[in-house]
């Protein structure tokens, strides 16, 4: 107790110092929030993506379509457990600033192959009942407010047969992450059979194929195998496993997500240098003192852990109270981001990492000065005087 | 008056003199102000280069015709019917009898990027022969132009930069079709260069894209005449369509990437000014501490509270200067001219632009470092004018 008072009134000393220290601390650990949020929304769904999926698309570019007919061919190669596809629909809701993702599916095939989702049975047979229907993640409920039985009207990227861009779905289901699992939450899904009869072209085609192979290690080999198939025809495919898919298009942000990555770290531990510089010289100052505190006997793993415990208290309660903030000021611009980045939030990885690196930020900062500390002679130090 | 002066210069030169001794914690808060304004200019040039290259190269009399609704011309269809009533429209210039009207077709095509080696998304645009009159800043810099009717490529000289195997003689294969670049074009700086560009009517069958296009980009026959030919798209029931000035559309299109810097890079550039005020403020707190003595033995000369103060303030004020101006060159030297790219979600394709380190951006930093100068020299200095001389004289 009486060491707790101890460390207490010396932060207390130099109010205003420690006060600005802190402060400093703050604010890097806010960058190193915002540094983190970014990095994660810059490469996120590569996160979402499983090891034994595949994802088949269209050799020239992501936006050409593929013939339906693919997707049974696929099923016959060897080594692939099931196929499914989905597209792009690219609609938006209202104004066209409201994006989100909608994919034509076919209701079971999708729901097997994204197991990390859940939508409650009774929904899913509704949904399959309802050539309207549409299934909405919990993410959409929070951007909309939509609710089971909704109307929605969108505007859509396809016209319709009978004339028209506007698709009215009805609100069947609405499905969430599984428990412990990571998954998008902010796509609406529809019936592909629904989409191919009323659309006014593109007819027969899919966006992509998503496969499951029965086993990982052969993944590759099944990759090779289907891109083989459609070699010299009028649509060649790439195939790849969905991690590798995902990353290859977060680095489609390339430059701009390594720059700021790169910026923000260097502020961040120019940042930690002039709070660290401060810690440190503060305990310098107090050299004199510490030697009369061993003189009428403390010993020097006391003193050790006393200085020690005085910049670690001060790195962690920066580095809470810079997170913390993180947090609201993240939570408070991710609408005006939504645009260019959906799923810009800060994930629980960052706070963590954030403490660790608060834990080593103290101790790297207190490790010498406490170290001088306890070697210190006290003759030496006195003398100093 | 004179002997006030007199007293701040020399005060102010015995402070500045002695920095070497405080090295360590001026290193510190020049450091830390370097990095401030470093970072500062770097976000905003990069900010400033992509809108450089959004909006520059646009005309006022340049309208772009798409399909109502479409957020971008990759969401747009027009049937060739459409393309040929807009072209009939009155506000059109013509010349020899002929619009001046492209219609356009903007595919994506995969190439890998030369830096990372990993496929991006390069747009890819039909366009027709009256293109290069509509855009009157298209220059072939290398090479020729391409053939009308022959898989031939003309390449943006910033996507000859950015993307693999780009270069006059080579071959690019997109599906079945083998095609050859035979130019390279600059566009004034414009969103062009980031694009291939080839003849629409051999990319529509390469695409099975029948006889549709995507976009019509429109030579109007002057800037008054843009009511008169919206109107009469809007009058015509065989057409549904949306028409926005480049201008207008090119901003729409950068706004979220640009929102995205400046939502992002404000806010910071403000947190990382409060960390580095803070860094001075200490900085200086340190200096008038180790100064304690010398300060009181001036005042006890009879030397006034003013100079000293503002000394202090001229010490900081001088630190930070150096710390910005480290770090605007530092950025300048860097990142000027560097040319990145980066996807941009409105079009979902590529953007090839340059950093743009302008002299208003370094001018920015300074008033940055300054600020930072001043805040942060101000309660030290406070503090400095009025340490109580004889207790100061009697700290050891």
């Amino acid at each position: 107790m009486t060491y707790l008072y101890f460390i207490w009134r010396n932060l207390l000393r130099k109010k205003i110092r420690t006060l600005l220290t802190l402060l400093s601390i703050t604010v890097a650990f806010i960058l190193y929030a915002a540094l983190g949020t970014l990095n994660y929304a810059f490469n996120m769904g590569v996160d979402l993506a499983g090891a034994d999926r595949l994802i088949t698309i269209h050799k020239t570019s992501l936006i050409e379509q593929l013939p339906y007919s693919y997707v049974n061919k696929v099923k016959s190669v060897d080594g692939v457990a099931s196929v499914t596809h989905a597209s792009w629909f690219g609609a938006y809701y209202q104004d066209p600033k409201n994006q989100f993702p909608q994919f034509p599916v076919v209701a079971d095939e999708y729901f097997a192959m994204y197991d990390t989702v859940v939508l409650p049975q009774e929904q899913l047979q509704a949904w399959k009942q309802n050539r309207l229907g549409a299934v909405i993640g919990t993410g959409l409920v929070d951007m909309f407010g939509w609710k089971l039985g909704d109307r929605i009207p969108l505007q859509g990227l396809y016209g319709r047969k009978e004339g028209g861009r506007v698709w009215e779905f009805v609100i069947e289901g609405i499905y969430d992450v599984k428990e412990g699992e990571v998954a998008d939450t902010r796509t609406l899904f529809f019936h592909y059979d629904y989409f191919d009869e009323a659309r006014s072209f593109g007819n027969g085609t899919v966006g992509w194929l998503i496969l499951r192979v029965d086993d990982p290690a052969v993944a590759n080999q099944v990759a090779l195998e289907i891109d083989a198939l459609f070699a010299n025809s009028a649509a060649e495919t790439k195939t790849s496993t969905e991690k590798v898919f995902m990353e290859s298009f977060a680095k489609q942000f390339g430059d701009i997500g390594a720059i700021t990555g790169a910026i923000l770290a260097a502020v961040f531990f120019t940042m930690l240098l002039i709070a660290g510089n401060t810690m440190a010289q503060s305990v310098r100052e107090r050299i004199g003192e510490i030697a009369v505190m061993k003189t009428i006997g403390f010993s020097d793993l006391s003193v050790l852990l006393m200085v020690l415990a005085e910049s670690l208290a001060l790195a962690l309660c920066g580095g809470l109270i810079g997170l913390g903030l993180a947090w609201l000021f993240i939570g408070a611009v991710a609408g005006n981001l939504q645009a260019f980045l959906p799923g810009f939030a800060m994930p629980v990885g960052v706070v963590f990492s954030g403490l660790g690196l608060a834990l080593g930020l103290g101790v790297l900062t207190g490790m010498f000065p406490a170290w001088q500390g306890m070697r210190l002679s006290i003759i030496g130090a006195l003398g100093r005087r | 008056m004179f002997n006030l002066l007199s007293q701040l210069l020399v005060v102010s030169l015995m402070n500045l003199t002695t920095l070497p001794q405080r090295l360590a914690a001026s290193g510190v808060a020049i450091v830390g102000v370097a990095g401030v304004v470093g970072v500062f200019v770097a976000v905003l040039s990069m900010a400033a280069g992509f809108e450089r290259t959004m909006m520059s190269a646009l005309s006022d009399d340049v309208a772009i015709v798409m399909r109502s609704g479409s957020t971008a011309e990759l969401n747009s269809g027009l049937g060739y019917d459409q393309t040929q009533l807009i072209a009939d429209a009155p506000g059109v210039l013509r010349s020899d009898g002929r619009a001046l009207t492209s219609a356009e077709l903007f595919v994506i095509v995969d190439i890998p990027k030369r830096a990372t080696n990993t496929d991006a998304n390069v747009p890819l645009r039909g366009v027709q022969p009256t293109a290069f009159a509509i855009r009157d800043n298209i220059n072939i810099i290398e090479g020729r132009n391409f053939e009308p009717g022959r898989h031939e490529l003309i390449v943006g000289k910033g996507a000859r930069l950015q993307f693999a195997n780009l270069d006059v003689g080579s071959t690019v294969t997109f599906g079945q079709i083998d095609w050859q670049v035979v130019g390279i074009f600059e566009a004034g700086g414009g969103i062009a260069e980031s694009e291939l560009w080839c003849d629409v009517r051999v990319l529509q069958p390469a695409y099975r894209r029948g006889n549709t296009f995507q976009s019509v980009r429109v030579k109007l026959s002057d800037e008054a005449s843009l009511p008169a030919f919206r109107q009469a798209l809007a009058s015509n029931p065989q057409l549904d369509v949306d028409i926005k000035l480049e201008a207008e559309y090119s901003a729409e299109q950068s706004e979220p990437l640009s929102d995205f810097i400046r939502f992002l890079g404000y806010p910071l550039a403000l947190l990382m000014s409060l960390g580095a005020v803070f860094g001075a403020i200490n900085t200086m707190y340190a200096s008038v501490s180790t100064r304690t003595r010398e300060i009181a033995t001036l005042r006890a000369l009879g030397f006034g509270a003013f100079p000293v103060a503002v000394s202090t303030l001229i010490e900081s004020l001088v630190l930070a200067l150096i710390g910005g101006v480290l770090g605007s060159v530092v950025v300048y030297i860097l990142f000027n001219g560097y040319t990145v790219s980066t996807i941009n979600g409105a079009s979902f394709s590529q953007v090839v632009f340059d950093f743009a380190v302008t002299g208003e951006l370094l001018r920015q930093g300074v008033v940055v470092a300054i600020l930072i100068g001043l805040i942060g020299g101000l309660f030290p200095a406070v503090r400095a004018a009025r340490l109580p001389v004889a207790e100061a004289l009697r700290e050891t």
